[in-house]
């Protein structure tokens, strides 16, 4: 109990800080929903030009849309603040983390719980369900269930994404903007379905590093489709476990850092 | 302006971490659109061919640490730390002092991020080269009014902190609308006619990224560019204008934070 009170005065804390800047909170929770409408957007915009896109038509291309930006609004709303872990490594404002008594990663969560992102979350999800409503979804219950477990799974994987791209820290202070080629290039790597990508770079992102697992290859099995890459009809409905060996890994990698952390000696 | 230009070139790792992300960005975006190519009319979408799109977004990806468009906070946060106090105690004024610190920016920019995103689309793409032998130097002029003009609404972002105190919201306002109305996302002429032409009178905005790309590429015809270019010249001196008409009013009503 003591714990929950302990992180309820750190978000109300940051709940108050945020009032206290009224029009700058409505620009911030404006611009939010705004990041994924353009990204919708965008992919409207594409189709202008072309009936399909790498085989696919709107409609299919929406689901994967809306799948991504659903799962990876939950995801950067409860992990994506860990990116700021690079400034508290390098100005040594961890260390008053650390002597707190309780867990390193819930506080970097709650000290910066982004309420500015509600409205984000409420467009991803009816992106998703326009685009399961518009394709004409042969409904099983194993489509049902999966329907259902994808966003959690992509929010999943996301979170994992983040939590090691932030770990980079701990051993690379200057490691920048690198995160963000795996978090919001990710992001719009399962934005579209994956045969528009070619050669190397598909099979490093979508299978090495399991990208193609989020958004493609459970949209594939919503809309009864073969994968023209050769996969079998299976792999879409056990995709979203793929979430769990990122999570292990994310997990192992992120408490090394913690252990592996020496301040910055100021 | 070389202190600007020094203190980025203290970076060089934070210089590696960007050019590495504007590269898996420049994959992303370009196979995206090649896609969309190959099943436009003709395989031109928005009148670009295959080799101009590649072009773009490559080039694109190396113009954006160069313009730099997003990522200035520095005014603002000085501006509600108090620490502009010091910066107004100066002989010069502050709009001329910042300006001469992002060309300083700009140009560390032009030698260091430029190149790599460039020769890595080399390297993967077919990218189309020059025709016209004003291109070159028309080229190079869009991207010095570019890097003006971006320094002009980034300095009108930033000053909002003298009445907002938190500037944060007219920023994320910025950067959202900035990437997508400078064509970085898609060329703006895959845009209905009427809203790209629009776009391009009304807002300074096709003129941080697509005006430049469109010069490089040759989308139009020599007068047209020349055309374009001269809107964002306009542009670019109404901005800088502006931004010294809003740090003379804010410096009347300023009340400098802290103790």
């Amino acid at each position: 109990m003591g714990e929950l009170r302990a992180y309820a005065a750190l978000a109300g804390g940051k709940w108050r800080s945020m009032l206290s800047y009224r029009a700058s909170f409505a620009a911030e929770l404006l611009s939010n929903v705004g990041a994924t409408v353009l990204d919708v957007v965008t992919v409207f915009v594409l189709f202008r030009a072309t009936a399909q896109i790498g085989g696919f038509t709107l409609a299919e291309a929406i689901l994967m849309t809306g799948l991504t930006a659903f799962g990876f609004v939950l995801a950067d709303m409860t992990v994506g603040n860990i990116d700021d872990l690079k400034r508290y490594v390098r100005t040594g404002q961890l260390d008053t983390m650390l002597t707190r008594p309780l867990p390193v990663l819930p506080q970097l969560v709650f000290t910066d719980l982004p309420l500015r992102k509600l409205l984000r979350l409420g467009f991803g999800a009816t992106i998703y369900g326009i685009a399961l409503a518009v394709n004409d979804v042969d409904w099983t219950v194993a489509r049902v269930l999966l329907a259902a477990v994808v966003p959690v799974g992509a929010a999943l994987f996301f979170g994992a994404i983040f939590v090691l791209t932030a770990s980079f820290a701990f051993w690379w202070v200057e490691s920048g903007e690198i995160g963000n080629g795996f978090t919001y290039g990710g992001r719009d790597f399962t934005s579209y379905p994956i045969t528009v990508y070619s050669n190397w770079f598909r099979d490093l992102f979508a299978y090495t590093l399991g990208f193609g697992f989020v958004a493609y290859q459970p949209a594939l099995a919503l809309l009864g489709r073969t994968d023209p890459l050769g996969l079998p009809a299976w792999a879409g409905y056990v995709s979203p476990l793929v979430a769990l060996p990122a999570v292990a890994i994310a997990t192992a990698v992120w408490r090394t850092g913690i252990r592996h952390y020496r301040s910055t000696g100021s | 302006m070389w202190s600007g230009f020094r203190r980025y070139a203290t970076y060089r790792q934070a210089t590696i971490a960007g050019s590495f992300t504007n590269i898996v960005f420049g994959f992303l975006r370009c196979y995206v659109l090649l896609a969309v190519a190959a099943g436009a009319v003709g395989n031109r979408p928005g009148g670009y061919d295959v080799e101009q799109l590649a072009t773009y977004v490559w080039v694109g990806q190396g113009l954006l640490a160069v313009t730099g468009i997003w990522g200035w906070t520095e005014l603002a946060d000085r501006i509600r730390t108090g620490d502009i106090a010091s910066d107004l105690l100066r002989p010069v004024p502050p709009v001329v002092s910042y300006l001469a610190a992002d060309l300083g920016r700009a140009l560390h920019g032009t030698l260091t991020r430029f190149l790599g995103p460039v020769l890595v689309g080399l390297l993967f793409f077919p990218l189309a080269s020059p025709h016209r032998w004003q291109t070159f130097p028309l080229f190079v002029l869009s991207v010095g009014l570019a890097v003006l003009g971006s320094f002009g609404c980034r300095f009108l972002v930033n000053a909002t902190a003298y009445w907002l105190q938190d500037a944060r919201g007219p920023q994320m306002l910025w950067t959202l609308g900035s990437g997508v109305l400078a064509g970085l996302y898609f060329p703006l002429r895959l845009l209905p006619e009427w809203l790209t032409v629009t776009l391009w009178v009304a807002t300074p905005l096709p003129g941080l990224l697509q005006t430049p790309l469109d010069v490089l590429v040759e989308r139009d015809s020599p007068a047209l560019q020349a055309g374009l270019v001269a809107l964002q010249a306009i542009w670019a001196v109404l901005l800088l204008w502006l931004a010294s008409v809003v740090q003379r009013r804010a410096e009347r009503k300023l009340v400098v934070q802290g103790g």
